[in-house]
């Protein structure tokens, strides 16, 4: 009997399957460009801010936003208790936000990556003490083991960087491993090696491709949350110093004006929202995307 | 196909399904599982159903009480007449509540993977007796009497005992004669078992066929079943249905479509085989790939992978039409007896 | 089953061991523990004299051994703040966290749980938007943020509630919902997940071919299944919540642990601090160790182990 390729009458073409898959879910599509707008914006801030953010005005404090009575449209989110445009003040706000939570998944993906590696590959003591650690961390409850080490370093970016990057590390090595597990059992990596792959070649062509999915998704949902806690530090006075703006500094700042001027706090508010919606958005869809098992069916 | 199929039964089906179509809606393309599927069912019959992986035994089967996801799945066209002794109705044409009424009472079900076929969290005594509470009288301490004596006719030992267990502290040929319960629980006229003895040891396996024969001949139930086993088949069914890319491709008596198989896909099939009987191993491999379903069939699916081919193969679908021994079709424009393409009619 | 909790228990032990030892090397992260907790304006002498009293000038295994015969017996120093037994300042407050928390949790699950399980099971109805919607709204709004617009609306605009303290019942409600709404978004997507994925299960399909009804196969054959996850989450969102009553105490003035928290980091009172962490930590590993047994109740392939 003859050998046929496969029939690919009726397939969709790639374009349209991308497109059914973009269409099919509106709101990853939203979060996409949410997400890329919320970047440009980090990146242009010079350009587009209405003010210096750290111009000072005491006259004009606390005047409130555009649309409400008093406001004027030279402010349009009004100004903050020392007369400090908010609008600007938030546009800077999410270079802080962004550079915290990029490089802190950065870190803590990296190491993750490395000591998940390292306790799949190695096993034995290596394995059990890189995930007794890894659960000890999981085990303490995050905010208070970031804000007691956060207290104890002091303020700065560097140290809100280091923190988050450190402490996110355990989820990333729980999924390297994990995967790294998963691909040593199902025989592949044997039958590589018994072909005279080397190790290296192994990690390249059948590790690192089946983790870019799920360490894409979690690292998305993980920045998103660095972002939340960011902004939380702020709102204790914990993160980066006070004169940086920063939406958690400008939270903090409004919380003692909430009574008669709550725009101070309502706005960076929003912007957390906004960004943290971005991502999640951004991330379940990439996890639809990238997972092949959710991707089939319509 | 008009057929009075069964020499020794002389009765009217208790099932017909005529042009059965089902597809399933997806990102990479919709997906033309069914086809166009007819055939019968006999009252206390077997009919079992081979072909390949993906030909559509289990989406015909389950389509019939809409046992299939939908969506993506969808039922596009077809009937299915069941008629016993107190029905006679159209079974894709019922409502919610209506399908219902049938499912596990008149057509009992058995699946593939025992495993994970039963809830893990409710005792099977009482996962048999949830059925029977549903669809008869029984109620309380005489339901429960009565799953201990279906235990018991399924061959499970110390029955009593055992009614309070869950599926984990079962093997899987004991939750398998747990599976065969649920599906005699009520004493259905039908029970469709889907490759139910595919996931178990073959000593296993044989009790189970052993059972399912003794239960259908006691009882006098019609029993479907499906396999990927020719030599299963062999041993319990009356007539065989081969089905290709979500159509049936030939269809008859079992000893005569295994001696004489009139479609080069059952040909395929049973090629390298000997006799019948003998120690008939699974589907041998056909060269070449399975159909596409990406499209619904314009010509013969059988086609690319056919060694018989020729023109009108690929311009017209062929239909099911007898081929001269009783109740044996075949769905193919060459004709195996003679060596030569059939007379096609205008 | 006994084997099952047996090594459950050893394993909360060696964790607590390993908080303890977290803890105590987290204090001394900057290498000097006696300027850390001193006012930053204090003289030299003043901190020296301080880490003697404090034995931080002792070799550090001799430190770390007193840390941990102190820690076994519950004793963990003297809060610098209030010169009082730290440990003692925690459990005071312990009831007032448990009931703020407590509230929220019940509030979280009352929404999610309908919301999730109608969600689930309708994929595409105008509810499954709800609920996602819900879902997505709870992980992307900031609880001291939402604390705040709480207070906007329903203190300052409708006085409906009070801004802050904790005086009966209509004093718990911003600060439940407030704490709660997190969890409740967490809990309405893990619900609505867990009813998604169990009703593909081959159990629920041989249910269908039963020809059981939708409504008894919902509640005798999936909310079972969805306890068993929900049961999974509930205790890690508790210990969360902990750390989320960081905020929400501090911002409402609610007399419990989370406030004590702020408060301490705030006076650098890091006695104080260390034993809150400990205690935390071990609440949370207590949490986990309940989960577990709860599992063992529901799951019968834990219960009947060997
Ligand atoms: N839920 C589904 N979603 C999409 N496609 C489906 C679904 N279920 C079945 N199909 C498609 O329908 C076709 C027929 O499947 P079916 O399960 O009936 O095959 P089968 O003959 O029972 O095969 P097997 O021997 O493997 O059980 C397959 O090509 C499959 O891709
Ligand atoms: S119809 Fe033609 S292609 Fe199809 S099976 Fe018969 S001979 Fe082969
Ligand atoms: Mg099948």
């Amino acid at each position: 009997m003859r050998i046929d390729a496969i029939d690919q009458r009726g397939v969709y073409s790639p374009l349209r399957r991308f497109m059914k898959l973009i269409l099919r879910d509106k709101a990853g599509l939203f979060g996409v460009i949410l997400f890329l707008l919320i970047v440009l914006i980090a990146i242009f801030a010079p350009q587009i801010s209405p003010h210096d953010p750290l111009q000072q005005n005491l006259r004009l404090s606390r005047q409130p936003p555009a649309w409400q009575a008093g406001g004027t449209w030279e402010y349009p989110l009004g100004t903050d208790n020392l007369g400090r445009d908010m609008l600007s003040r938030i546009i800077y706000g999410t270079r802080v936000s962004l550079t915290v939570g990029f490089l802190g998944v950065l870190i803590a993906s990296t190491l993750g990556l490395v000591l998940g590696m390292l306790a799949g590959y190695m096993g034995g003591r290596t394995d059990s003490f890189i995930m007794w650690i890894t659960n000890l961390f999981l085990a303490v409850p995050y905010l208070l083991l970031v804000v007691v080490v956060a207290s104890i370093l002091g303020r700065s970016l560097l140290n809100v960087i280091l923190i988050f990057g450190f402490t996110n590390a355990p989820l990333f090595v729980r999924i390297t491993r994990g995967e790294v597990l998963r691909i040593r059992k199902s025989g592949y990596v044997e039958s590589a090696i018994s072909l005279g792959a080397s190790q290296g070649r192994i990690l390249f062509d059948h590790i690192l491709p089946n983790l870019i999915g799920p360490l894409l998704t979690v690292a998305t949902f993980e920045m998103s949350g660095m972002i939340f806690y960011e902004a939380g530090l702020g709102f204790l006075g914990l993160s980066v110093p006070p004169n940086i703006p920063s939406w958690g500094n400008m939270l903090s700042a409004g919380r003692q004006y909430i009574q008669f001027s709550p725009w101070i706090a309502a706005y960076p508010g929003l912007a957390i929202v906004f960004t943290s919606l971005s991502m999640n958005l951004l991330g379940d869809w990439l996890r639809d995307v990238l997972d092949p098992k959710i991707r089939r069916s319509a | 196909m008009n057929s009075n199929v069964n020499s020794n039964k002389n009765d009217k089906p208790i099932l017909e399904v005529r042009d059965l179509h089902v597809r399933f809606d997806t990102v990479d393309g919709v997906i033309y599982a069914v086809n166009g599927v007819s055939f019968d069912l006999y009252p206390g019959e077997t009919l079992g159903v081979v072909g390949e992986s993906g030909s559509g035994k289990s989406v015909t089967m389950m389509s019939l009480l809409r046992l299939i996801p939908e969506p993506p799945g969808r039922i596009v066209s077809g009937t299915a007449r069941f008629r016993s002794r107190e029905d006679d109705l159209d079974l894709l044409q019922l409502n919610m509540r209506q399908r219902a009424k049938i499912r596990g009472n008149r057509i009992g079900f058995i699946f593939q993977d025992p495993m994970s076929s039963l809830n893990p969290l409710i005792t099977i005594g009482e996962q048999i007796k949830e059925s029977l509470e549903r669809h008869t009288k029984w109620r309380g301490p005489e339901a429960r009497q009565r799953v201990v004596e279906l235990l018991e006719h399924v061959g499970i030992p110390d029955p009593d005992a055992r009614y309070g267990n869950y599926p984990h502290q079962f093997s899987g040929g004991m939750r398998q004669r747990v599976m065969i319960a649920i599906a005699i629980a009520c004493d259905p006229d039908i029970i469709i078992a889907d490759e139910p003895t595919t996931a178990l040891d073959v000593t296993v396996q044989a009790q189970i066929v052993d059972l399912t024969r003794r239960l259908s001949e006691e009882l006098g139930i019609a029993v479907i079943w499906i396999s990927h086993d020719l030599g299963v088949v062999a041993g319990i069914a009356e007539r065989v249905m081969v089905m290709y890319g979500g159509t049936v491709v030939e269809t008859g008596v079992v000893d005569d479509l295994y001696a004489h198989p009139r479609h080069p896909y059952t040909v395929g099939l049973l090629g390298a085989l000997p006799k019948l009987h003998e120690n008939v191993p699974e589907l041998v491999n056909i060269s070449g790939t399975p159909p596409s379903l990406f499209a619904a069939p314009s010509r013969c699916p059988f086609e690319p992978r056919c060694p018989w081919a020729f023109k009108t193969c690929r311009e017209r679908r062929p239909a099911l039409e007898s081929v001269q021994r009783d109740g044996h079709f075949s769905a193919c424009w060459y004709d195996m007896e003679k060596d030569k393409p059939r007379e096609v009619r205008r | 089953m006994q084997r099952y909790l047996l090594s459950r228990l050893i394993q909360s032990v060696v964790l607590m061991i390993g908080v303890l030892v977290l803890v105590f090397f987290i204090v001394r992260l900057t290498g000097d523990p006696a300027r850390l907790m001193m006012p930053r304006d204090a003289s030299p002498e003043n901190i020296q004299a301080f880490r003697e009293a404090m034995g931080f000038d002792a070799p550090l295994h001799v430190q770390f051994f007193n840390y941990m015969r102190g820690a076994l017996t519950g004793d963990f120093g003297r809060s610098l703040h209030y010169r009082a037994p730290a440990m003692s300042l925690v459990v005071e407050r312990i009831p007032a966290t448990l009931e703020l928390a407590l509230a929220a949790l019940f509030f979280a699950l009352v929404v999610s749980i309908p919301l999730g399980i109608i969600g689930g099971t309708r994929p595409g109805s105008i509810w499954d938007t709800l609920c996602r919607g819900i879902g997505l709204i709870g992980q992307t709004v900031p609880n001291f943020w939402l604390a705040l617009m709480l207070i906007v609306f329903f203190s300052v605009e409708l006085r409906w509630f009070p801004t802050f303290g904790r005086d009966g019942l209509r004093s718990l409600v911003l600060p439940a919902i407030a704490l709660g709404f997190f969890p409740l978004g967490k809990f309405t997507r893990l619900v609505r997940a867990s009813v998604l994925e169990i009703r593909n299960e081959d159990y629920i399909r041989t249910a269908y071919s039963k020809g059981l009804l939708e409504q008894h196969i919902l509640t005798r054959h999936i909310f079972r299944n969805v306890a068993i996850t929900l049961v999974s989450i509930v205790g890690v969102q508790f210990g969360y919540m902990l750390g989320g009553s960081i905020y929400i105490e501090s911002i409402f003035a609610w007399p419990g642990i989370g406030r004590m928290v702020n408060e301490a980091v705030q006076a650098r009172d890091f006695p104080l601090v260390q034993a809150i962490a400990v205690f935390t930590a071990g609440f949370v590993v207590l949490l986990n160790l309940l989960t577990d047994i709860a599992y063992a109740v529901i799951d019968p392939r834990i219960r009947y182990e060997n």
